[in-house]
């Protein structure tokens, strides 16, 4: 068992969760995930490490409470347990010849994003960062970017928080700018939904900047063995889990990677009702218990 | 008296139209009566063959002759003196190409049972016995296990009898190895697992289960030869690598990638460590409703079963013919009385999907057996203008495993083959890192339960005359 020793609501969807796992934190990298099983039936499941303190054996994820298992890790509080939490797995991301980046964070990828975008300004890269969201309601970690960059550009979506639009046209914008003043960013660090980082490779590689993308696949065990996270990286089978997850976003088969994301959409929504139905039957058993005991008094 | 019937007692099955529909375990054992019946059939030879056929040299004749005189604790406590996992290898070993293979008995009819006494035996032991095992002093030497799987809990059974204190570390949630993750429920109950480690654990040995060596500590730290002495005094003197065979091999065909392609290890790790099957649990599993297989092994065998067991109708595709198919004959056989269709000397040439990118077909063509090759296995040959096309809505490679390259990229110093086994010294679990040992599917590549549990003994004899060295 692993407690929890935080639970940080970030916005409407977005939680900060805090596990106590000295084995994990003791090796932690930027770009590393771990797998975390919430109880005796829960799935395994991926998740970014996003924040590691070695002296205190902490770690931190951030996620966007989507499923039924992300929903089910949301509702913990501090002092409470998880079963499983293993790390650090995948490799570190690298950071090898990079001087001028521009990091593309969308929507719950920010949370990836912002550790990697750290460590490269850490290691004294220039660093601009193309945050997008939905909405203003979900926006995260805004300080957080801020303190780690050269420049912060905020997007939605619909326009209600930062300037309206897609990411993609600011990074067209940014790219453009940097071309013209003979300062073209080397990299490009992009993390999001997998049809943003097919289209931001896209203008990339028209650009010829070298990007990363991090691959978050269906997974069950995290070491190599079952191949479940298999996609092709120039043409070649490779493994997110202990090739990855960070690839090269030029090499990488977006409509593949899509089409097999989709795999269990409608046995996650099964589970989610079933969980879901169970948590309120609790609820309402729970309502009742505390009526009949403020009866009892 | 002995029993010189031809034939052996046939075990008890659940019915194969109502197996293939449950998880519970196809054969339901011997009863005693059935079991003193087959020990009479065993003549006691005075030079065992079968003990020779077996990797760890159980005692056959000795334990039979117990079971003979319905000593069944004597019998447990003899296989124990060899082997740590009877219950397991009464159920998984391919006692026909090993201690069977060799029984006298089985030149004018079939073999003594061995398996199945063995299976017996073990059974009877945790039902009527039970006893748990003390708990061990310690001589205060340590040892890391990399792996919970049959060698390593071999090894750390051994180690343990003999007083070190042990500990063994599993990336899963869940200790056992293939024997949790990979075989299915109806071959091997996880209780039977189960109940084999809370042996070791009783005994003193101490298991962290989610703990990835290679990532969460190197093999360096925990020899404490690193430089900031991770572990400190907590440091252990050595180690023994059980990792397993780990990473499912593809075949190089078009499609691999469409929904509804599994490798089996995928297919059965959501079945039987996630339990995909039971909906108490969240691990999802694609509905699936005709299942092809390829690969003819045990592990191919099991996904078929399991599949059917899911309500799919399922063929195995096999390039070589029945004659050649690897699984144990047992394991065939159950297949096919559970309604699994064979279709042998064709080989997949190409997956089939949808406009969305989901599973609507294998594209095959029929094979042929040409000229024997260097290990006298004929080798299939592709009949030209052959291909046909089989519907399915899912596909399982039972291909095979190639070694984990996670423990390797952290280990740079131990030495690999160019098949990526770890390589060892002619003692065959010394590595060339001092102070580390291996065994097990790690070192030969996929091999068997019972392979493993004999090379996780041997390392375990290894590493006690190495640290009595020191």
């Amino acid at each position: 068992m692993f407690k929890i020793v935080n639970n940080e609501r970030l916005s409407d969807n977005m939680f900060r969760v805090t596990f106590e796992a000295p084995l994990v934190a003791r090796k932690a990298q930027p770009g590393q995930f771990l797998m975390f099983r919430v109880d005796e039936f829960g799935e395994r499941m991926p998740i970014t490490i996003s924040s590691y303190d070695r002296e205190a054996g902490t770690v931190s994820v951030i996620m966007q409470r989507v499923g039924s298992t992300t929903a089910l890790l949301a509702s913990k509080k501090a002092g409470d347990y998880v079963a499983d939490v293993v790390g650090p797995l995948g490799n570190p991301a690298e950071f090898d010849d990079m001087h001028k980046v521009v990091v593309v964070g969308g929507g719950s990828g920010c949370a990836i994003a912002w550790p990697q975008a750290k460590e490269a300004h850490r290691l004294g890269c220039e660093v601009d960062i193309i945050a997008g969201f939905r909405t203003k309601g979900i926006v995260v970690l805004e300080e957080e970017m801020r303190a780690c960059c050269d420049h912060l550009y905020m997007m939605t979506d619909d326009g209600t928080y930062g300037e309206k639009g897609f990411t993609t046209v600011k990074l067209k914008e940014l790219l453009e700018k940097a071309k013209a003043e003979g300062k073209q960013y080397d990299h490009c660090i992009c993390i999001g939904p997998l049809p943003m980082m097919k289209f931001v490779c896209q203008i990339t590689k028209e650009y010829g900047v070298a990007t990363m993308v991090d691959m978050n696949c269906i997974m069950i065990d995290g070491s190599g063995m079952c191949g479940g996270c298999r996609l092709t990286v120039d043409g070649k089978m490779k493994f997110t889990c202990v090739d990855g997850p960070e690839f090269d976003g030029h090499l990488v088969d977006f409509d593949e990677a899509i089409a097999r994301s989709k795999v269990y959409e409608a046995q996650e929504q099964k589970v989610f009702e079933r969980r879901h139905h169970y948590c309120n039957l609790q609820a309402m058993a729970d309502a009742e218990e505390a009526a009949q005991k403020k009866e009892e008094k | 008296m002995a029993n010189m019937s031809p034939k052996k007692n046939p075990i008890p099955e659940q019915d194969p139209n109502v197996r293939n529909k449950n998880f519970e375990e196809v054969a339901l054992g011997y009863t005693v009566e059935m079991a003193v019946d087959e020990a009479n059939r065993c003549l006691n030879c005075p030079r065992p063959a079968c003990m020779q056929g077996c990797p760890v040299n159980v005692k056959i004749p000795q334990f039979i002759a117990r079971v003979r005189e319905q000593d069944f604790k004597g019998a447990y406590h003899k296989i124990l003196e060899d082997s740590s996992l009877p219950a397991i290898c009464g159920r998984v070993c391919p006692q026909e190409k090993q201690c069977e293979s060799k029984c006298v008995r089985g030149i004018k009819g079939e073999p003594v049972g061995i398996g199945r006494l063995e299976r017996f035996v073990a059974d009877w032991n945790r039902e009527n016995a039970d006893e748990m095992p003390e708990k061990i002093a310690t001589n205060g030497h340590r040892v890391a296990v990399i792996g919970s799987g049959p060698s390593g809990l071999a090894c750390a059974s051994d180690l343990a009898k003999l007083g070190y204190d042990v500990t063994v570390y599993e990336h899963f949630h869940k200790a056992g190895g293939v024997l949790a993750y990979g075989i299915p429920e109806f071959r091997l109950p996880k209780a039977i697992v189960q109940k084999e480690i809370d042996k070791l654990v009783a005994m003193g040995v101490n298991i962290v289960c989610d703990a990835t060596i290679g990532k969460c500590m190197s093999i360096d730290e925990l020899l404490g030869k690193d430089e900031e002495k991770l572990l400190g005094d907590d440091k252990y003197e050595a180690v023994f690598i059980g990792s397993g065979a780990g990473l499912p091999k593809f075949q190089n065909i078009p499609g691999l990638s469409y929904c509804g392609v599994f490798s089996a290890n995928e297919f059965l790790t959501r079945i039987n460590l996630m339990h995909a099957y039971d909906e108490r649990y969240d691990t999802p599993l694609m509905p699936i409703h005709v299942t092809a297989v390829v690969g003819a092994g045990n592990v191919a065998m099991d996904a078929a079963r399991c599949a059917k067991r899911l309500g799919a109708d399922v063929t195995v595709v096999y390039r070589r013919g029945e004659e050649e198919i690897p699984a144990r004959k047992e394991e065939y056989e159950h297949a096919k009385e559970e309604g699994i269709n064979f279709h042998l000397l064709c080989n997949p040439v190409e997956i089939l999907a949808d406009d969305k990118g989901w599973v609507r077909g294998l594209k095959c063509i029929r094979m042929e057996l040409g000229e024997p090759d260097e290990k006298g296995r004929r080798r299939p040959i592709e009949v030209p203008g052959s291909e046909f096309e089989m519907a399915c809505d899912s596909v399982i490679m039972a291909l095979g495993t190639s070694p984990n390259p996670l423990l390797r990229k952290a280990t740079p110093d131990l030495e690999y083959s160019d098949r990526g086994g770890i390589v060892v010294k002619d003692d065959t679990v010394t590595t060339m890192k001092d102070g580390v040992f291996a065994g097990g599917d790690a070192v030969t590549g996929a091999a068997t339960v019972i392979k493993a549990m004999g090379a996780g003994k041997k390392a375990a004899a290894a590493i006690d005359a190495y640290i009595r060295s020191k």
